[in-house]
């Protein structure tokens, strides 16, 4: 049975970059629920940019399987929202159809890179929404909207049909209102595909019931380090204050790879970047080549016009790095530097069950702040560590600092993204 | 060219690239089995590179790889591991090629073939590795000056073998011969078809010793192989004859031309950025290569055929140096296997040769059926012949021919019996008193005299060694 939902909604905050009106959908769990996905998560029929000029035009003729499972559960998928440029980016303003703003307050950012599916949820224009989370993705657009994003772990989520950044740290994660939305999402998207070699077949089911089960939680030293506004780590503390109250047993740690981390995530995800993105060449994507140019000339010439600074700059950062005689020293040591992450992370996981902390080190920014790339940069270094090291991490609102949203962050485990949801579930009740 | 005679040694490593028979792509579903197709027509996401799409391996690519690593009796790696080659060509849709880099297949092989003078030598293969075939480009108006070009994707993702020797071959003629030993190996392994149009690449690196190496690219033939080398050889001889120096650089074969001529001497070194494929894990080749087991391979069947079939090592060596011809032989011989090797090895090859057959098309019932009749004496060698020439022009024709008996009859070649021979001898006897006189004077040549004129009576349809004996019995003296 199909039927149709209207979709026109008042788009105040720019979260869309299209909306499709009238949306067919069948019956199922999700029965007519609309949601807006990622403009990075291809849709057959829609059209697909990534934020990006060089895309424009770009109608997928294939449907993610994400988008396959929601529409089999009878999701309407009613829009597709802003990011920046192919996820490279931590406030949306990058763009290419211009920013997005916070719905807590346009004149802030609202994260990024999925800051128009978390402005989109944040407004109340849709329950749900899907993002993707390379770097933070997902968590810092729910920190500074005042929403839950949850990234699932690394391999828990296809990701065949998500337009690839950074292969091996990104994933496709839901964002929701509350964190039984986040886990009713989970239940539909984790269904195993083949297709991506990378994802391990784990079903996923959560109780969501409540129950804390005397856990132990782990706070890293370094996640209130230098640079975490201490207005910001108050807001958290008391959370973390109040796992305590509730019989969690709470030790603090070191996490000394923290500091290699934001290097590590950055030499990585620009490499992998120089080379997903070396297919829009403008022969086949986005307006077309000049034909009186050279192959080269008029691949130069697309990728020029058609690429933004940001995207431009960490092309040219991963393509230096994976240059022969700078592999070594650059992709190489992240590398070693990831598994450090890891190894960090292992290590803290034989006594806790989760790390809680801050999501991002800040509240959400005003437009155009900041605009030094890597003052930005510095802002995901809380965010990058999962991503690294695969694992599950949820952000959920803690509180307000000049009345924009603060994010809890709740890492888990590999594959223990239940207990991670179901954690983050107990806070919502009672926090 | 050894050091004696001629001016220089040559120095010759080939890589050669051949597309894996299996059913499916590399990192995708669609059939490979495009040639009769319209272009794009066997394409997808993946293997047209969409933004989103993800590789997934094709096991049966591997296994084959496996198959052709064992075979070469190389050392397989524990682990290999794909990467990314980076560079931007229009016939390639994701701006890298899915290929491996640092961690291969296998490793330190060896092909064993024959060299100039007819000695076993053994060839050292350096590495093994997959990798996908990039798209196919369509010039429209001519390749030096295309009015616009097209891109067809069918090819893209078709599994090739990368397989590269040491330097270790020093003739043209060695360096066919080391492809069609390698033709053969991968025939026998049932991973390799090489009658698809393109299902074979080499690139040959050639130089003169002492002096810099030349890369040649595009050779696309076992017979073009050879053609480049030997142009490039004497290219690079006639440099250095004349004081020139040979320069390091990759020269293009021009197939239609016999020639290889420089790419712009410009381009700059490629900077491919290998790294690691994020999407794909690494495979366990070492373990998986345990469970997988070889058929027979040519060395071996060639030791079997001297042994079951009693053939000579040199036919022997002929039957088994192709798959199909090895097949057929052994379902011809039936009857006798050594009369039927040499006719399979030295008559029907080169009459296949003569016309560009296949010895797929020769149904093998009427080959025995012809031997059988040529086994019992009822027809001469020369009629047996004249029998195979007809069949096979047929089948040329249409594709089918007659049984040999009906072309014996048609072309009434049945050897004559023996009451005429006997009859023909005794004319022949009272006839050529002169001869005779001769033959006993011990004249040479008057006994084939003789068997020739009685050959003319029965019109060419006896054996002559039968004649011969008849001849003798007849004119003995005396004798009972
Ligand atoms: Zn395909």
């Amino acid at each position: 049975m199909t039927k149709i939902t209207h979709f026109n909604p008042e788009d105040k905050f720019h979260a869309f970059l299209k909306t499709c009106g009238d949306t067919e959908y069948t019956t199922g769990p999700l029965n007519g629920e609309n949601i807006a996905i990622k403009d990075n998560i291809s849709t057959k029929g829609i059209e697909t940019t990534c934020g990006s000029r060089i895309l424009t035009g770009y109608i997928p003729p294939y449907d993610a399987h994400v988008i396959t499972l929601l529409k089999k559960a009878g999701a309407a998928i009613v829009g597709k929202t802003n990011m920046d440029e192919f996820g490279m980016g931590t406030t949306t303003e990058n763009s290419a159809f211009g920013p997005t703003l916070n719905p807590s307050n346009p004149d802030h950012v609202p994260g990024g890179s999925s800051g128009g599916s978390a402005a989109a949820v944040a407004a109340g224009i849709v329950p749900f929404a899907l993002g993707s989370d390379t770097g933070g993705s997902i968590r810092c657009p729910a920190s500074f909207c005042g929403i839950t994003g949850l990234k699932p772990s690394y391999g828990r989520v296809s990701r065949y049909g998500l337009i690839a950044y950074a292969n091996s740290l990104e994933q496709i994660g839901p964002m929701a209102k509350d964190v039984k939305s986040v886990s009713r999402l989970m239940e539909i998207i984790t269904e195993y595909d083949p297709r991506d070699p990378t994802m391990i077949n784990k079903p996923y089911h959560c109780r969501c019931d409540g129950e804390l089960n005397g856990i132990s939680v782990g706070v890293p030293e370094e996640f209130f380090g230098k640079g975490v506004d201490p207005s910001v780590a108050s807001v958290v503390w008391n959370a973390i204050k109040w796992f305590e109250g509730e019989g969690a047993e709470i030790i603090t740690c070191r996490m000394p790879s923290v500091e290699y981390a934001l290097a590590a995530y950055y030499v990585t995800c620009t490499c992998e970047a120089s080379s997903n993105l070396a297919r829009f060449d403008g022969v086949r994507y986005g307006p077309g080549a000049s034909l009186k140019l050279s192959w080269h000339d008029s691949f130069s010439e697309r990728r020029t016009e058609g690429f933004g600074t940001e995207v431009k700059r960490r092309i040219m950062l991963g393509t230096f790095a994976l240059s022969s005689g700078y592999y070594g020293k650059y992709y190489a040591k992240a590398q070693i530097a990831r598994e450090n992450v890891k190894n960090d992370c292992m290590r803290i996981f034989k006594d806790v069950d989760l790390i809680i902390g801050p999501t991002m080190p800040v509240v959400a920014f005003k437009l155009g702040e900041i605009s030094d790339p890597l003052q930005m940069y510095l802002t995901d270094i809380l965010t990058v560590p999962a991503n690294l090291a695969g694992l599950p991490a949820i952000s959920i609102p803690c509180g307000k600092v000049d009345g924009l949203p603060v994010g809890l962050q709740i890492i888990g485990k590999p594959f223990e993204d239940e207990r991670v949801v179901e954690t983050a579930y107990c806070y919502e009740q009672g926090g | 060219m050894s050091r004696g005679g001629k001016l220089v040694n040559m120095i010759i490593g080939l890589e050669v690239h051949c597309q894996l028979d299996t059913k499916s792509k590399l990192f995708c579903g669609c059939s490979t089995d495009y040639r009769d197709d319209g272009p794009n027509t066997h394409s997808c996401p993946i293997c047209s590179g969409l933004p989103g799409s993800l590789p997934s391996i094709n096991k049966k690519a591997v296994e084959y790889a496996i198959r052709v690593a064992k075979s070469l009796k190389c050392e397989i790696c524990e682990e290999s591991e794909f990467s990314r080659k980076n560079y931007f060509y229009p016939d390639l849709p994701k701006g890298f090629q899915i290929t491996q880099y640092d961690h291969p297949l296998a490793l330190k092989g060896i092909l064993t073939i024959d060299d100039d003078e007819g000695l076993e030598k053994i060839v050292r293969i350096t590495r093994i590795h997959l990798e996908e075939d990039p798209g196919r480009l369509v010039h429209k108006g001519g390749v030096d000056r295309p009015k616009y070009t097209l891109v067809d994707y069918n090819r893209s993702g078709i599994p090739l073998i990368e397989i590269v020797t040491e330097p270790d071959l020093r003739s043209p003629q060695e360096a066919r011969r080391y492809l069609q030993k390698l033709r053969a190996t991968l025939e026998y392994l049932s991973v390799f078809d090489s009658e698809k149009e393109g299902s074979l690449r080499v690139d040959a690196n050639i130089s003169i010793e002492g002096s810099e190496r030349v890369e040649v690219k595009n050779i696309t033939s076992y017979k073009g192989v050879e053609k480049a080398l030997t142009f490039e050889y004497t290219r690079q001889k006639n440099a250095l004859r004349r004081g020139q120096k040979i320069i390091r650089e990759t020269r293009h074969f021009v197939e239609g031309r016999g020639v290889t001529t420089s790419s712009r001497s410009k381009e700059m070194e490629q900077d491919y950025r290998y790294f690691p494929e994020p999407d794909l894990l690494p495979l366990r080749v070492k373990e998986w290569s345990e469970k997988i087991s070889l058929p027979e391979l040519p060395d071996a069947r060639r030791e079997r055929f001297i042994e079951q079939y009693s053939c000579s090592p040199i036919h022997a060596k002929t039957l088994t140096g192709d798959l199909k011809v090895a097949e057929f032989y052994e379902k011809v011989a039936k009857i006798n296997p050594v009369l039927c090797a040499t006719w399979v090895a030295d008559t029907l090859l080169g009459e296949l040769y003569y016309r560009n057959m296949s010895v797929q098309a020769v149904p093998h019932e009427r080959f025995i059926e012809l031997i059988a009749i040529l086994d019992a004496g009822k027809i001469t060698e020369k009629s047996a012949v004249e029998v195979l020439r007809n069949l096979l022009d047929q089948i040329k024709d249409s594709g089918i021919c007659e049984s040999p008996n009906e072309c014996i009859v048609r072309l009434n070649l049945g050897k004559t019996g023996g009451d005429a021979i006997t009859k023909a001898v005794g004319e022949v006897i009272s006839e050529q008193k002169t001869a005779i006189k001769d033959l006993k004077n011990g004249k040479k040549g008057a006994m084939n005299f003789l068997v020739g004129q009685v050959m003319k009576k029965i019109r060419g349809r006896g054996d002559p060694q039968e004649i011969n004996l008849l001849l003798e019995q007849a004119l003995s003296p005396g004798d009972e």
